[in-house]
């Protein structure tokens, strides 16, 4: 097999590109595809700073190594979950490779600043797992970002978690989460920063191999609270389609940002939103003015954990 | 050749196997679940290996919720 641009020989084929790439026609292919990602869906100006979602895994670290790369100012944010070896593993992979490429890490653990972790959280709140973390996680993006005047957070969600999301959300008719997905999330006078993926043009499979080829070291470890996730379900799903009919992931979802999303607008009602009377998050208004992240906190204290 | 398989990690020893997809075919593994790799580069299903080799399949699906 032979790169399509150079010839030489291929160390990746992408059947949706019915193309192979050598090492470094293959890097650039990512980085042109995150490049092209930005500017289509106007994401961020060049002088911006921004805030990168970090796990330790293959998509936040290809992310903040391409972000880097195309010249954009970024730190890291890390949130320890205390999700035993599985976090502290992240963890050292995420300080890695800040250290190795002399880029700020900024840390959150959520055991020592919030009073809890995931488990405690899921326990005591009767939420799942995968719930506790994603309401921790985008409280803590937020805030941090908030307050260190970042102009938008960035999240490694690629073309296969983003198209997977969107099944999940037309087989059930979530017809307000489908017009609320999008590549980016406004940001909102009450609070809410910017949120962007840059990613969505690449598959999963595209961001390992940018690892890879790159030297960077991620967490290969699925997360073990992930088992038997919907998500999952929804992926294989679609990888039977792809298989059957390469580039279907990207058709169904550049088709649904391009023009089916505007199609859904008005299904999600206009939310007031009010300051958390606990953190002063900006919350709905039909909250009882504490946000979904406090709402978990007074819970966890029964479970031995201090407030945070 | 050694094949080192992940989620649970494990090595599995294998013979006269020409091909990288002949090499996911004796495994049952699907080649856009994984990424094929020998040494610090990647393989296409194409590609010739040998005995001597020792090659990883890590997959590439992570399943947290988005």
């Amino acid at each position: 097999m032979k790169c399509r641009k150079c010839r030489e020989a291929a160390v990746i084929e992408i059947r949706r590109h019915n193309a192979a790439f050598c090492r470094d026609c293959f890097l650039e292919h990512c980085n042109r595809q995150v490049a092209k990602a930005i500017k289509e869906h106007d994401m961020c100006l060049e002088r911006e700073h921004i805030l990168v979602a970090i796990s330790g895994g293959k998509d936040s670290l290809a992310l903040w190594a391409i972000l880097t790369d195309l010249g954009y100012a970024t730190s890291g944010l890390y949130i320890d979950l205390g999700i035993g070896e599985y976090s502290e593993r992240s963890h050292k992979f995420a300080v890695d490779f800040a250290n190795t490429r002399n880029l700020e890490l900024k840390i959150v653990d959520l055991t020592e600043d919030a009073g809890f972790d995931v488990s405690g959280g899921a326990r005591s709140s009767h939420r799942p797992p995968c719930s506790v973390c994603g309401i921790s996680k985008r409280h803590w993006f937020n805030k941090v970002a908030s307050e260190g005047g970042f102009d938008a957070i960035a999240t490694g969600h690629n073309l296969d978690d983003e198209s997977a999301t969107l099944l999940g959300n037309l087989l059930h008719w979530q017809v307000e989460y489908v017009a609320r997905q999008g590549a980016v999330l406004p940001a909102t006078n009450d609070g809410f920063v910017r949120k962007i993926k840059p990613l969505i043009r690449l598959g999963e499979r595209e961001t390992a191999a940018y690892c890879v080829l790159s030297g960077i070291d991620y967490i290969v470890d699925e997360c073990p609270m992930a088992a038997g996730n919907t998500g999952l379900a929804y992926k294989a799903a679609l990888s039977v389609l792809e298989d059957f009919s390469p580039g279907t992931r990207q058709m169904f979802l550049g088709g649904f940002l391009s023009h089916g999303r505007e199609r859904f607008f008005g299904a999600d009602e206009e939310v007031r939103l009010v300051s958390c009377r606990v953190c002063a998050s900006p919350t709905p208004a039909a909250d009882d003015a504490e946000c979904a992240y406090c709402r978990l906190k007074p819970k966890s204290r029964h479970s031995g954990f201090s407030d945070g | 050749m050694k094949v080192k398989m992940r989620n649970p990690d494990r090595i599995e020893e294998l013979d006269d196997v020409r091909t990288v997809g002949a090499l996911l075919a004796r495994l049952g593994v699907h080649p856009d679940s994984v990424i094929v790799i020998r040494g610090d580069s990647l393989l296409t299903k194409d590609q010739r290996v040998s005995d001597d080799d020792e090659i990883e399949l890590r997959p590439v699906v992570s399943g947290g919720a988005s």
